[in-house]
């Protein structure tokens, strides 16, 4: 019985979480709303600020740097606890830990640009050794701080896969400032961000710093990682940067409408995601976040207007039936006009009550007859075949017995004004079949 | 530490990382070379959600359906990679970002769920293995038993597992070296030769794949993506052939595997130190170092061998320029120039040159005057020569003008060459200076 219940009540929980930091807004701002609130809306501003940085690493093709720099804090952050711990400062300062993280950080990105330069490694195998190595020296600095420190280490245990349960409320406010400047930044420096996503070495040559452009990109990532640490953990932070940002790559060709999408994805997966979390504290959260981002990735990749999978196989649908039908009545005026032989219709049943549906040809006791419609486009079709044929013999020196195939692909798709452009070049109009623009009336 | 001890405890732990790191290592030269290191990365995060259902679906640890579970989801990450890739028309790297934290995130969301079930599967474990507790709970009372086939049937399970694999992967690697390595360096002549780059692709992903999944358990997927880049990454800083590449990224991971353990279990024991690190985080520490020494000490590629290769180039230069500005003065009819001028000489010279030309024997200094020697005199007319040799082809041959062919025969006089140039048309040099 209990069990039966336990999905509604899930249900109801999670929908009161949601609802939680819209109810306390007012609250969040005095002080005195719920834990979750501050954590729930720090999320959603992570996601934000994540989706507009993310667009950026996206473009400059940074994404798996902020990978490689996400696991390098790893070290600094335990080295941070220990060393607090050992001055007898508070151990667990959120503070102390997100700049020894920030600092190793860094020091992670200039180990990636170290080797680059020093080596004939690449970037990618560059940033799979810093991952790895510096994640390695802070697990083994990690087992170190359990069995030494005089401040119990577990707590650290949760920055590396998130934990958004146990934030307080100073926790909750300092990921909050960061985003919020990570945000602010973004947006100020929106221009020249773009600018060298776009074409740096126009930037460069324009008399722009690239690399110090660059370089305040490197650091907008470091403040969104630092910042997401400890809501969505070391692994994963990678994906809030990127995922986002992809996702909206579906939706638009352009940058404005990219970033608004990709931040609204954000702060979306941050907000579905820490109040599912915070529902089910089993659920850790950094993989309900990463998870919701990944629905909506996968929304965005198979339904999005712009780019998205399915969008795309119905515009290619669409051109294909089009030409098919093309096709059909262009075979058809041809053998009304005699200018061929009549074989049997090498158009199958369904062609064939769709040409009639769409009022092309009339199917009057089992012979079909074009409609004035159906003779006009296939005519036409027709025509700017022999047009193109014609040019493609005549100016690019193709053999008639060789245009066949490329014709056909092109017959389709010659805009009017091609059309008399073509008309225009070749001096002699092919004869057959006759021309007539007007030949629907005969 | 007896010999008991070391077999009970230590051995099948060190076995494990050593096949682990072998298996990954010999593998990873293929990544490293094709620019797909992080394609590794991703499918050792990505694997994790195959392990995980597999093993709640099957309620067991066994090894086949875990296995194909993991490789079946290390498959479907390089699929996804390539039509994310494709249809979004992203760069790789973030299309694999997307593919891997998804899929990681999925696992770790299952794994944490259903986590009450899976004993020993939780997700510390993932990322630094469960080494440790590797016992062999029945090692044999003499080293001589060894090998009978009773005590080698009652060796841990993992081990098991990971040798196969690691012959699999030998096996993989030694049948198909030339077509791996025609495919790494250059996907156009593979598939003109008729070797399809995207089948040995997916071969190549596939048996990474099981890779990471033998060893994944052992080790954890820190050590994997370790164990995939470093040692090749070190190999490559070392050779240049890929033949003794994949055999030098072999010695490096069992380097790696040997040292690390090492530095994990027997010098804190020795030390008498309270806490042992992590085996696999201190064989990434190890792995790294590695590749770090390599960079900077690589006998042909390091940053030292080159730092010492361009300064004594740069010396050899500032003693070219040096022996040919004396020359070219006795030619105007000074037979000694102030060592003081000389020393200030032009582009690139050392302050040492002269001193060191003296010491050679191919300048005399006699107080503050320097002039050639016979042999100095000898080798400026070498240098001299090759810079008008240079100077008349590039005006006969190349078309510049005589006017601007000085400088780049200053360069270019300093190549070694192994033909002679041919004389100019005109006997001497564009300038009508004689050819020494």
């Amino acid at each position: 019985m209990i069990e039966s219940s336990e999905p509604t009540r899930f249900m109801s929980d999670l929908v009161e979480t949601l609802a939680l930091p819209v109810r306390e807004l007012h609250l969040v701002f005095f002080g005195g709303a719920h834990n979750t609130s501050y954590v729930i809306i720090a999320a959603a501003l992570l996601g934000v600020a994540a989706g507009l940085v993310g667009c950026f690493a996206l473009l400059r093709k940074q994404s798996l740097m902020s990978d490689a720099l996400s696991h390098a804090t790893m070290p600094g952050l335990v080295s941070a606890f220990l060393i607090a711990d050992a001055i007898g400062g508070s151990a667990k300062s959120i503070v102390v830990l997100l700049l020894g993280a920030a600092v190793s950080g860094v020091l992670g990105v200039l180990g990636v640009h170290w080797i680059v330069r020093n080596s004939r490694l690449r970037e990618d195998a560059a940033i799979g050794i810093v991952l790895s190595v510096f994640f390695g020296a802070g697990i083994v600095l990690l087992n170190y701080a359990t069995k030494h420190a005089s401040t119990p280490a577990a707590g650290l245990n949760h920055f590396i896969y998130g934990q958004t349960a146990a934030m307080t409320r100073p926790d909750a406010i300092t990921m909050l400032a960061i985003t919020l400047v990570a945000v602010v930044a973004c947006v100020a420096l929106m221009k020249e961000l773009t600018l060298v996503c776009f074409n740096d070495a126009f930037a460069s040559v324009s008399g722009w710093p690239v690399r110090r452009i660059d370089l305040s990109l490197m650091g907008l990532i470091v403040l969104v990682t630092v910042a997401g640490l400890q809501a969505v953990g070391i692994i994963l932070i990678v994906a809030l940067i990127v995922i986002p940002a992809a996702a909206a790559r579906f939706w638009t060709n352009r940058l404005p409408t990219m970033l608004a999408v990709s931040a609204g994805i954000g702060g979306l997966s941050g907000y579905c995601g820490a109040s599912l979390s915070a529902v089910s504290p089993k659920s850790p959260a950094g993989s309900v976040i990463v998870l919701t981002a990944g629905a909506l990735f996968v929304f965005s990749m198979l339904f999005a207007p712009a780019r998205g999978l399915l969008p795309e196989l119905v515009r290619r649908l669409r051109v294909k039936l089009r030409f098919a039908v093309d096709h059909a009545l262009e075979h058809l005026a041809l053998t009304a006009d005699q200018s061929i032989r009549a074989r049997p219709l090498p158009i199958g049943r369904a062609m064939r009550r769709f040409l009639h549906t769409k009022n092309l040809i009339s199917l009057s006791d089992g012979s079909v007859q074009l409609t004035p419609n159906g003779l006009a486009r296939g005519r036409r079709v027709a025509r700017n075949h022999r047009l193109w044929t014609q040019y493609l013999v005549q100016y690019a020196d193709i053999a008639p017995s060789h245009v066949d195939w490329s014709v056909d692909q092109v017959e389709h798709i010659l805009s009017p004004e091609l059309v008399a452009e073509l008309e225009a070049a070749i001096a002699e109009p092919p004869t057959n079949p006759p021309p007539t623009q007007s030949g629907v009336s005969s | 530490m007896t010999m008991q001890t070391f077999l009970t405890l230590d051995l099948m732990p060190m076995l494990s990382g050593l096949l682990a790191a072998v298996t990954c290592g010999l593998l990873g030269n293929f990544l490293v070379l094709r620019r797909l290191s992080l394609m590794g990365d991703a499918i050792s995060h990505a694997v994790l959600p195959g392990i995980v259902l597999a093993f709640l679906l099957t309620a067991s640890r066994a090894p086949l359906p875990v296995f194909l579970g993991a490789t079946a989801s290390g498959l479907l990450t390089v699929g996804l990679v390539e039509l994310i890739r494709r249809v979004g028309r992203v760069e790789p790297g973030a299309a694999m970002g997307v593919v891997f934290s998804v899929l990681f995130a999925l696992g770790v969301f299952i794994m944490a769920r259903g986590g009450a079930e899976s004993v020993d599967l939780d997700p510390g474990c993932v990322l630094y293995g469960t080494l440790e507790t590797l016992a062999w709970t029945g090692p044999p009372e003499t080293l001589g038993e060894l090998f009978s086939l009773q005590v080698l049937g009652g060796l841990p399970r993992p081990i098991w597992v990971q040798s196969v694999t690691l012959i699999v992967v030998v096996i993989f690697v030694v049948t198909l070296f030339k077509e791996l390595g025609i495919a790494a360096f250059d996907a156009q002549s593979a598939a003109a030769q008729g070797i399809s780059p995207t089948l040995m692709h997916y071969l190549l992903m596939s048996v990474v794949a099981g890779a990471a999944v033998a060893s994944f358990e052992a080790v954890g997927s820190i050590l994997v993506i370790a164990m995939l880049i470093c040692p090749a990454a070190t190999a490559r800083m070392l050779t240049d052939r890929l033949r003794s590449q994949v055999i030098v990224s072999a010695i490096v991971a069992v380097a790696t595997g040997g040292l690390g353990y090492t530095l994990a279990v027997f010098v804190p024991l020795g030390l008498g130190w309270r806490f042992t690190p992590s085996v696999a985080g201190m064989m990434t520490v190890v792995a790294g170092a590695f590749v770090a020494l390599s960079i900077v000490f690589s006998p042909t590629r390091g940053m030292v061998a080159r730092k010492v290769r361009t300064r004594r180039l740069a010396r050899r230069v500032a003693l070219e320029d040096l022996l040919a500005r004396l020359f070219r003065a006795e030619e105007e009819g000074a037979p000694a120039l102030a060592s003081a001028d000389l020393s200030r000489a032009s582009r690139g010279s050392h302050p040492a040159g002269l001193e060191r030309a003296a010491k050679s024997g191919l300048v005399s200094i006699e107080g503050s005057l320097a002039s050639l020697t016979d042999a100095g005199r000898a080798a400026a007319a070498a240098i001299v020569r090759r810079h008008r040799l240079w100077e008349g082809y590039l005006v006969d041959r190349a078309g510049l003008s005589p006017d601007h062919v000085h400088e780049p025969a200053e360069l270019l006089e300093h190549l070694s060459l192994e033909t002679e140039l041919p004389i100019p048309d005109a006997g001497a040099d564009p300038h009508g200076k004689p050819i020494p």
